[in-house]
């Protein structure tokens, strides 16, 4: 019987012919883990009675979600970190680097095919390379240091075909947000999702990992954005799904009439078209997150702000993808126009997406950000109303002082 | 050590781990802090209300959102023996296993808040015993069974050293 992607690479890790449903004890080629989940994960190691990984090189710690460190507290948490590091001899990026999943594909901890474990839940944007990437807790990740294996229940494949171009302005994140309310929170539930499609052949890798990225807004335990169209910089095996392939549900959009989307809040799945809620007053924009703080996304900002200025009591904060992000930024002028137009930059990193610090809404206040989760309290404050966009619509919002589609201003 | 029997306290779909425990509160090894935060923003009572035995009841859907272990470690810090939910998101079912937690999927519950619940994990079962009601709760994969019956991950690992190992036993 024909494989999946997914019934593929677990297979092969597993070193037997694994279906869909079946459980696997799997080998796994990369483990990640960030300051929000590392600390715990390094007890429950040693609680197991850790004391080598088993596999230093192939082990990855990034301090990325509360950094520079907002007070004692996880100042000594990133300390037990770094110590760990040193001790273990794994990879560890520090403070300023940039986001853990942009740092394990800009530096080339993933590749296509591979198994990777990530404690964090947005692990499956590696599926932008055809990597099997699951999320999961601490003590999984810790389980993994030790053995350099992990179980799994095969997940079984949703296949969305997505044909057509998408309209200038519109981008990947329109695309998700649309197929997120498509398919509801839970509507990929602990299955694998698989890209393909014309539309997609265009995109270029960073939109590949938005489109990835959300599908844990979906559930989906992970996902693989068809690698046709993508150049990279080493020869790479594509894997592909057999012909004869067995999918619970197969979907087909269409994304040429395409509008720009906006979740409202409290759930990323509340989507409508951008006109529907085109008019409603903000006071804080965030360009940043795993999803979309690339740099196509500062560009595409640059593309509405540049020349121009920020509404009066708005402001515009920005945390790019990583150091290297805001360096091409920076070189490239996107920097000096977004600064010009009155944003503000604050360290490559999560920043105020997980609302730890560096930007917590008010009381009352809207916010529109470029991230992925709008649950109440999810920017630290649960009385400030989250609504989610591509970066053209947050720079559009954030120049006009209410929610508005870029087309307007472009 | 698989049959529990308390009071529940029961809400409703798509409860998330932001909501279980915010983000701003996960930064931190000490578990008595994340139980006094425990759905804090759900309902600032629960932490002060909820006794040593007593079962969290939910819709579906519950965990989703976040990676972070530290919500199943809030709920069982609070003190809450077992939960029970119409369907739980994939990464919080398997930490709360991890640690230790020990959860039921009820598909069709309909337990009532107050009622006194009783739960058989080896039978599969769930009992409204208020209601007099019995569900049926789904299968748990075996493996989940015997990291559950060594306590959590941490135990089962330091018991056999690798799944494989465990898996031969
Ligand atoms: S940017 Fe936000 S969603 Fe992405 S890893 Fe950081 S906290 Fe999580």
């Amino acid at each position: 019987m024909g494989q999946t992607i997914a019934e593929k690479i677990v297979s092969r890790h597993a070193g037997r012919q694994v279906m869909a449903n079946e459980i696997a004890i799997v080998a796994v080629d990369g483990a990640m883990a960030t300051d929000a989940t590392a600390p715990l994960a390094i007890t429950a190691f040693r609680e197991m009675g850790g004391v080598r990984l088993w596999d230093p090189s192939r082990v990855v710690l990034v301090i990325d979600h509360a950094a520079p460190a907002p007070n004692e507290q996880v100042g000594n948490l990133h300390t037990l970190m770094r110590a760990f590091g040193r001790e273990m001899g794994c990879v560890l990026y520090d403070v300023g680097e940039g986001i853990c999943h942009q740092l394990m594909v800009e530096y080339g901890h993933v590749r296509p095919g591979q198994l990777i474990l990530g404690a964090d839940s947005h692990t499956p944007t590696y599926g932008a390379l055809g990597a099997f990437a699951m999320g999961v807790g601490s003590t999984d990740l810790a389980a993994a240091w030790l053995t350099g294996q992990t179980w799994l229940k095969t997940p079984a494949s949703i296949k969305i075909v997505l044909s057509g171009q998408l309209r200038p302005g519109v981008s990947a994140k329109d695309i998700i947000l649309f197929l997120v309310k498509q398919l509801g929170t839970d509507g990929a539930r602990y299955q694998a999702i698989e890209f393909t499609g014309t539309a997609i052949r265009e995109l270029s890798l960073a939109s590949r990992m938005t489109l990835a990225n959300m599908t844990a807004e979906m559930g989906a335990l992970t996902a693989f954005v068809d690698l046709q169209g993508l150049e990279l910089p080493y020869q790479f095996d594509v894997v592909q799904p057999d012909p004869d392939a067995v999918y619970s549900t197969v979907y087909s959009f269409q994304v040429d009439d395409l509008r720009p989307q906006v979740a409202i809040p409290p759930a990323p799945s509340n989507v409508v078209p951008v006109d529907e809620v085109a008019g409603t007053p903000i006071q804080m924009a965030f360009i940043g997150s795993c999803t979309n703080s690339r740099l196509e996304d500062l560009h595409a900002a640059a593309a509405v702000l540049r020349g121009r200025k920020l509404a009066p009591g708005v402001r515009l904060i920005i945390a790019p993808a990583s150091k290297q992000v805001m360096m091409m930024a920076l070189r490239d002028g996107t920097m000096a126009a977004l600064l010009e137009a009155g944003a503000s930059f604050i360290t490559a990193g999560c920043g105020p997406c997980v609302g730890t610090h560096q930007g917590i809404p008010g009381d009352d206040e809207n916010v529109i950000t470029s991230t992925n989760r709008n649950f109440r309290g999810r920017m630290g404050n649960p009385r400030a109303n989250i609504y989610l966009a591509a970066p053209a619509v947050v720079a559009a919002s954030a120049l006009r002082g209410v929610i508005t589609d870029p087309a307007d201003v472009l | 050590m698989t049959v529990f029997r308390g009071i529940a306290h029961v809400y409703g779909d798509n409860i998330d781990t932001d909501r279980i425990i915010p983000g701003k509160y996960t930064k931190t090894l000490d578990v008595q802090t994340l139980a006094a935060h425990a759905l804090e923003d759900l309902d600032p009572a629960f932490a002060s209300r909820v006794r040593l035995g007593d079962i969290l009841v939910a819709g579906h859907y519950f965990g989703a959102g976040s990676s972070r272990e530290q919500a199943a470690l809030a709920i069982k810090a609070a003190g809450i023996s077992v939960v029970i939910a119409r369907s739980f998101a994939g990464i919080f079912y398997r930490n709360a296993i991890n640690i230790g937690l020990p959860l039921v999927e009820a598909p069709d519950h309909a337990i009532l808040n107050g009622h006194q619940v009783w739960v058989d994990l080896g039978q599969g079962l769930v009992i409204d015993e208020t209601a007099g009601c019995i569900y049926r709760a789904t299968k748990m994969p075996p493996v989940m069974v015997a990291i559950l019956r060594a306590g959590g991950l941490v135990n089962y690992l330091r018991q056999y050293g690798s799944y494989e190992a465990a898996d031969r036993v």
